[in-house]
């Protein structure tokens, strides 16, 4: 079906530019990160890479820490693919295209240690903080996944806690105890079509995808989280590229946060 | 204590700063944002468009489809749990009563306009705000309509007759509460939305809707210069 726009988008990549005329490896303009723009949330974000629009909120619970991490709390990431956002999205519980990307964003949050979870442990065994993190994409004109990712953590970076007497929280009234991020681990995907290494598609780009690698890396380049995706194989020397370029751009989203 | 004056200090006639702006998602036919103090909706309007499952579809008409949702992080409360409650559902079907008779669908048979309302956040009002984005969606989608819709919480609180209850007036606890929300057409006056909880007198009621049609057209006037603000950009 796209298999004339593919050849399109190939035939041009290979002049090194894009259907908009970006370069390969440029993000849309402008990207914008808004912080507290939800008053009922106890942290939250809101992401604008050119026309893709996410927000994202932290809800903070008290809960039961699990029972083999009796002194950790946890984060829970949530992702609904809202029909608002995509005339292909449909109404329902979350589908696969939901779920992967909600466990894209949790590994990159978890696996970074970003949050330290001992300090989200109230009383050992008993009671714990719960983070949770919903992701709710406004207009989705391609690349949620970084989107998100982004939102996802200038979110937590706006999280304050809401007053606990050891018994309720009172969402009434929020704390002045931030969140403690410790890292800023940032996902970048990098898409491969035909030869060629983009990132940031849009939604025409997303339809010719043959591989892409969502890349989470921190501020030192260490790796945290990675998730290939797309029906076609990568060589090692793809990979190679694909985290050269993943690293290289998450340095240029960090400076939005 | 009397509720001599409102807590936020509004006149009892007076609703909660509004701001709308139409055109907010690119990827809708048509869209639109309405805010009521700290009560947030977004619209998107799809379609016409197929509509499948194929028994769903109405050879003489096109169908309206509303669908009202809280996002997660939207209540002052605790987390809202993600997938559609009762009461969601109940707001899906009166809002999509609420917007259909200023709608004509006759000329689009077996297809469906899909109203998709999202909430950021919430503080009372929020079906009456999502009417309100809806109706400018549509308008937006390019949909010919008889009238927009426009919508506003009316009540009592106390003794006192008020428009749009925030949430401190819902739950206020030194005397009664009775919420109302009414959607009207602006043009025809005619009422497409009625709901009450709590308890009134049928000559308040009355009093309260003609209360309710003066706020509804200032509501009207901020939805008209809303859509004009983006056809006038379009101009230019």
């Amino acid at each position: 079906m796209h298999q004339e726009l593919r050849e399109h988008i190939i035939k041009l990549l290979n002049t090194g530019i894009r259907l908009d005329g970006r370069k390969l490896t440029e993000y849309r303009k402008p990207i914008e990160v808004e912080q507290g723009v939800v008053k009922t949330a106890e942290g939250s974000a809101r992401v604008k890479i050119g026309e893709t629009d996410v927000m994202v909120g932290v809800k903070l619970e008290v809960g039961e820490p699990y029972p083999d991490t009796p002194d950790e709390g946890t984060i829970i990431v949530g992702a609904e693919l809202l029909p608002l956002s995509n005339p292909d999205f449909e109404l329902g519980p979350p589908g696969i295209q939901a779920i992967e990307l909600a466990r894209v964003v949790d590994r990159g949050i978890r696996e970074s240690k970003a949050l330290d979870f001992r300090k989200l442990c109230i009383t050992p065994k008993e009671k714990i903080w719960m983070v949770i993190i919903d992701i709710c994409p406004i207009n989705d004109a391609g690349n949620l996944f970084d989107a998100s990712s982004l939102a996802a953590l200038a979110a937590l970076k706006n999280a304050a806690y809401p007053k606990f007497d050891g018994e309720k929280v009172d969402y009434k009234e929020k704390t002045s105890k931030k969140l403690d991020l410790e890292k800023t681990p940032i996902a970048v995907t990098v898409i491969k079509i035909g030869d060629k290494f983009i990132v940031d598609p849009d939604i025409e780009e997303e339809k010719a995808v043959d591989a892409r690698l969502t890349v989470s890396s921190i501020e030192d380049g260490t790796l945290c989280a990675m998730q290939k995706g797309g029906d076609y194989p990568l060589t090692t020397e793809d990979i190679d590229k694909m985290l050269d370029i993943g690293i290289e751009k998450a340095k240029e989203l960090r400076k939005h946060l | 204590m009397p509720y001599t004056k409102r807590i936020d200090g509004r006149g009892f006639d007076e609703t909660r700063k509004i701001e709308a702006k139409v055109g907010v998602i690119k990827r809708a036919d048509g869209s639109a944002m309405f805010k009521i103090g700290n009560t947030w909706a977004y619209a998107a309007v799809y379609g016409p468009r197929n509509l499948h499952p194929k028994f769903l579809q109405d050879p003489q008409r096109g169908i309206l489809r509303c669908n009202y949702n809280m996002m997660p992080f939207s209540s002052s409360g605790e987390r809202v749990r993600p997938g559609g409650s009762r009461r969601s559902k109940e707001i899906s079907l009166v809002t999509g009563k609420a917007l259909l008779p200023v709608l004509d669908l006759e000329e689009y048979p077996n297809s469906v306009v899909d109203v998709f309302i999202e909430l950021p956040q919430t503080e009372a009002g929020s079906r009456c705000a999502g009417i309100c984005a809806a109706s400018m969606a549509l308008a937006d989608a390019g949909l010919e309509m008889k009238d927009l819709v426009s919508a506003v919480s009316a009540g009592k609180v106390d003794d006192k007759l008020v428009i749009d209850l925030d949430y401190a007036e819902e739950s206020y606890k030194d005397g009664s509460v009775a919420d109302i929300p009414i959607a009207i057409m602006p043009n025809s006056g005619k009422i497409t939305l009625l709901q009450m909880d709590g308890e009134i007198k049928k000559d308040e009621l009355m009093r309260l809707i003609d209360m309710a049609k003066k706020a509804l057209n200032d509501i009207y006037e901020i939805q008209k210069k809303a859509l004009k603000e983006k056809y006038h950009e379009v101009e230019m």
